[in-house]
């Protein structure tokens, strides 16, 4: 084969690496910061990419629907959990966040989307819907069993992506949507095209993971989200609002699952179900950084992309087979490095 | 010390038992004659059917889950093994299916046991991971391969049959696949109720205190994972001939989620929970899939978001399932009975008094910049009761986890009767005769006192996982019982044998764990704090329980902040302060030492 050929190939992987690897930095983030491994990830990417697809042919996305549940559903959680200490001003500021919020950012999407906006100002419109459900599905879902084991929070989060999934299909239907790209920019690089869309892809990968690695090791803030993981109680002992700062890995969760789905948008056409498989592929690359470093789990990420472009174009037959079991050779070398026995909690 | 309870005689206790089993065997029965209720619905076998097929792949993952607190989402593709395998053998090479079972279980269990081998080692979320895509894999891999047929499979596979009838029906093949379904609920009760099983439940919350008494965790989490292959195997291969067709569907992992789905719904209480979980999941989707699009119209899959509501409800709600509700309408197991006629554990022989049996030689542990043990030297004489005593942070209890092999030394050498012992694992360290407490007490709240300190005898049995669930290790079983009823008695625990730990005040556990490190038959005993939590009273009976213990040849070192306590008790004293060793004598010496008093007091006093 020539080298032209293995320059696609690799520049189709490294894009859907650095796609993969925003969905890795996701997973390891919520898992410092809640330990949950958080499985629906994947659902935020259909979410945003469907949503930003229908916005772009001037339709109404059904996801304002669920946002206006899932907040609804949230203010109930919230006040059910602190029925002990409720005030006026508690109920009234929760229903601002969790009930007018959705509300108003669902009027406004029924107003702007049949004018038909410039695909950026519908970027921004679908962040605005799939944002605040990170946080509402983090009240409802996960803060009342927030103190569980890891297993037991990995169960929930497997009923979670169920019931987001089926949801999906709901809003959606079974058929695969397309985006229109970003941008119409594109710039030869030798042989090869570099499209705004895939340059995007690579600037938001890289200051996602330069900001987070930043950000949990500098900023007290940050720290207080990683002491959170580690002990709950300790965290909170010392002042930190642990619950506020679940909300937040999750605000982040569903930001960059959304942004990732409307990039990928525009290139393959996106089912209910096609943020599952991609997810996975981001988990992949997180096990690989072993849910802990950020530049790891890209380096990985693209690793992962470029074997799946390669063995697209070679095997295409075994793809998904080939991706997935590159994770057996990783956790053969994480088993022989590892020699620690840990007590789990319970 | 006391002598009062569990002495009565076993016949008095044998009604509730037999009261349960009696409960068991109708249940049972009815099941057999549901197909023979005149008029019955053949889609109601065939639901049963399913619900008993699921039920096997659950038993495994409640053992896996509930029991020992792992997952797995590679369960259905345990299954697809099976089913393929034995696919392949009656259909293409016309194997009979009773011999392709040995080999379906075989290649399934083998595919268990290498997958296990990676993952297990790792902490836990890396074994659900880890299936999860393996299972991605291998669905893609059955619905690609020419000769499993892609993503049509392998049609037609021969129903199973002896002499000349052929089980070609659901109402036929109910009763094969109920039999296995009994039988898998009847050995799995047998296996938790074993030397492994203890073992088994000890994973989830205790795992350290089980390596310290020589359990292999690495090894038990991998059985139990190969076990619940096993099931799921037995599963596979009954679908593949009851459908007498395989394709890939089935096995993806969405049917794995659906299983632990089950799982989780039947509770971690008792392998029957699986039935109730399979019963509930199936009829809820017979229901879901029936109702949904009636009311709500569409082909959407609406019962998948309400599976996965019900299942966050009963994560958030209710963690033991639905078996506590089940469980409500059974009579009460029984007390295990324990047979004092049994001939004793063998005991092993105690070095002579006055030999050096702990050695210590510059024991040094550093945490990055923190030196917690520095150059610490001291040695133990066989026969002596010795005090390991200094302020708070002194490094008494990190001596204790060095010694122990729970941590690693950074350096220095520690001598166990002239053996070095420091590169060693607990396991090993156990099996030479140190038996240890710990400072925070690692105990099982849910399993009863009596079957906690059985636990500390696990290197005194042998029997594994077959002859557990075949029930061929009552007599070791027995031996083991009477020997832990002999140390809770002898603690003085006796009046709390049977019941649950978690019920114990905090002193009593500290008792417990000394019952338990007892039964390992230590020649040296190491006990981290042993009367902290203790009334007056009970520290007495302490003293006099470790005076008779050296006086039958046993060396103990303890850990003790109580000094009128350790001042009557010890012949020898170790004092560390910052992590060094300040004095070291007998207890006048030592109270008398400038060095301990102000280590103490401060300088001025």
């Amino acid at each position: 084969m020539d080298s032209t050929i293995l320059l696609f190939l690799l520049q189709d992987g490294i894009t859907n690496g650095a796609l993969y690897g925003l969905l890795g930095i996701v997973t390891v983030l919520v898992f410092a910061v809640t330990r949950i491994i958080f499985v629906p990830q994947g659902e935020f990417v259909t979410y945003g990419a469907l949503t930003l697809a229908l916005l772009d042919t001037g339709r109404v996305p059904g996801t304002i629907w669920l946002l206006i549940g899932f907040g609804v559903v949230a203010f109930a959680v919230e006040l059910w959990m602190s029925r002990h200490d409720l005030n006026a001003r508690k109920i009234v500021r929760e229903a601002l966040i969790k009930i007018i919020l959705p509300c108003l950012i669902a009027l406004a999407v029924i107003w702007l989307a049949p004018m038909k906006l410039p695909p950026w100002a519908n970027l921004l419109i679908t962040l605005a819907i799939i944002t605040p459900m990170g946080p509402y599905l983090y009240t409802i879902a996960f803060r009342p069993v927030a103190e569980a084991s890891v297993l037991t929070l990995f169960i929930v989060a497997i009923g979670v992506h169920l019931s987001m999934q089926g949801l999906g299909l709901v809003l959606f239907g079974a058929e695969g949507l397309r985006g229109t790209p970003l941008s119409t920019l594109s710039l030869p690089v030798g042989p090869l095209v570099a499209t705004g869309q895939t340059l995007s892809i690579y600037v938001l990968t890289l200051v996602t993971m330069a900001a987070l690695t930043y950000f949990f090791n500098k900023p007290l803030f940050g720290k207080a989200l990683r002491a959170t993981a580690i002990n709950r109680l300790g965290a909170r002992l010392v002042g930190i609002r642990t619950s506020l700062s679940g909300a937040i890995a999750f605000v982040l969760a569903a930001i960059i699952g959304a942004l990732t789905g409307a990039l990928s948008a525009p290139m393959t056409t996106i089912y209910y179900d096609t943020g599952f498989l991609i997810g996975l592929k981001g988990f992949i690359a997180a096990i690989i950084g072993s849910l802990a470093s950020y530049p790891l789990t890209v380096i990985a990420a693209l690793a992962v992309g470029i074997a799946e472009a390669l063995a697209s174009f070679y095997a295409s037959q075994f793809k998904e087979v080939i991706v997935f079991t590159l994770i057996i050779p990783v956790l053969i070398w994480l088993s022989l490095s590892s020699h620690h026995v840990e007590e789990e909690e319970e | 010390m006391s002598n009062t309870s569990a002495t009565s005689p076993p016949v008095s206790t044998t009604p509730a038992r037999s009261r349960r089993s009696i409960f068991f065997a109708t249940l049972a029965i009815i099941i057999f004659l549901v197909p023979l209720i005149p008029g019955i619905p053949v889609y109601w076998i065939t639901l049963l059917d399913n619900i008993g097929l699921a039920a096997l792949v659950a038993i495994g993952l409640i053992l896996l889950t509930g029991v020992g607190g792992m997952t797995s989402f590679g369960q259905a593709t345990f299954c697809g093994f099976a089913a393929y395998t034995t696919a392949v053998l009656c259909a293409y090479h016309g194997m009979s299916p009773w011999l392709s079972l040995f080999i379906a279980v075989a290649i399934t269990m083998l595919a268990a046991v290498v997958l296990g081998i990676i993952t297990v080692p790792l902490s836990g979320h890396f074994l659900p991971l880890g299936t999860l895509a393996w299972g991605i894999a291998i669905f893609y891999l059955f619905g690609k391969l020419d000769f499993l047929g892609r993503n049509d499979g392998i049609t037609p596979v021969p129903p199973l049959s002896i002499g000349g009838f052929q089980f070609f029906d659901s109402r036929s093949i109910f009763y094969v696949i109920w039999v296995f379904v009994i039988i898998a609920v009847f050995m799995t009760c047998n296996l938790l109720d074993s030397r492994t099983g203890r073992a088994i439940r000890a994973l989830r919350g205790a795992s350290s205190a089980a390596e310290s008494f020589g359990v292999d965790t690495t090894r038990t989490k991998l059985i139990v994972f190969v076990y619940a292959a096993l099931l799921a195997a037995i599963s596979g291969w009954l679908y593949a001939h009851m459908q007498r067709a395989v394709n890939p569907t089935p096995f993806g992992v969405g049917a794995s989620i659906e299983y632990l789905f089950m799982a989780v719904a039947g509770g971690a209480g008792h392998p029957a929970a699986a039935i109730f979980g399979a019963a509930f999941v199936t009829l809820l989707k017979e229901i879901l899939t029936r109702l949904l699009p009636f009311l709500f119209g569409g082909q959407a899959h609406y019962e998948e978001v309400v599976f996965g509501i019900v299942l966050v409800l009963i994560l958030q709600k209710s963690r033991m399932g639905l078996w506590p509700l089940v469980e409500r309408l059974l009579p009460q197991p029984a007390d295990p009975v324990i047979d004092r006629h049994v001939p004793a554990l063998s005991q092993r022989p105690r070095p002579e008094a006055g030999r050096k049996i702990l050695d210590l030689q510059m024991v040094r542990k550093q945490f990055q910049g923190l030196v917690a043990v520095n150059d610490v030297s001291f040695s133990i004489k066989a026969g002596e009761i010795a005090g390991l005593i200094g302020p708070n942070g002194a490094g008494k209890s990190t001596t204790f986890n060095l010694v122990t092999g729970t941590l690693p030394l950074t350096s220095g050498e520690i001598r166990y009767l002239d053996e070095r012992i420091d590169g060693l694992s607990p396991r090993q360290i156990a099996a030479r005769g140190i038996g240890r407490t710990f400072q925070h007490v690692k105990v099982l709240a849910d399993m009863s006192v009596l079957d906690n300190v059985a636990l500390g005898a696990h290197l005194r049995g042998s029997a594994g996982v077959v002859s557990a669930s075949l029930r061929l290790d009552r007599k070791e079983e027995a031996q083991l019982f009477a020997e832990a009823a002999r140390q809770i008695e002898r603690v003085g625990l006796g009046e709390h044998m049977h019941k649950q730990a978690g019920s114990l005040a905090l002193g009593q556990l500290r008792i417990l764990e000394i019952a338990r490190a007892l039964c390992l038959d230590p020649a040296l005993l190491l006990l981290d704090e042993p009367a902290a939590g203790l009334r007056h009273f009970e520290k007495q009976q302490l003293s006099t329980l470790l005076r008779q213990l050296r006086s039958e040849g046993m060396t103990v070192l303890l850990v003790e902040h109580d000094m009128g306590f350790v001042m009557n008790l010890t012949d020898h004293i170790v004092v560390l302060d910052f992590g060094t060793r300040i004095a070291e004598g007998t207890p006048a010496e030592v109270s008398k030492h400038p060095a301990v008093i102000q280590a103490y007091l401060g300088a001025d006093a």
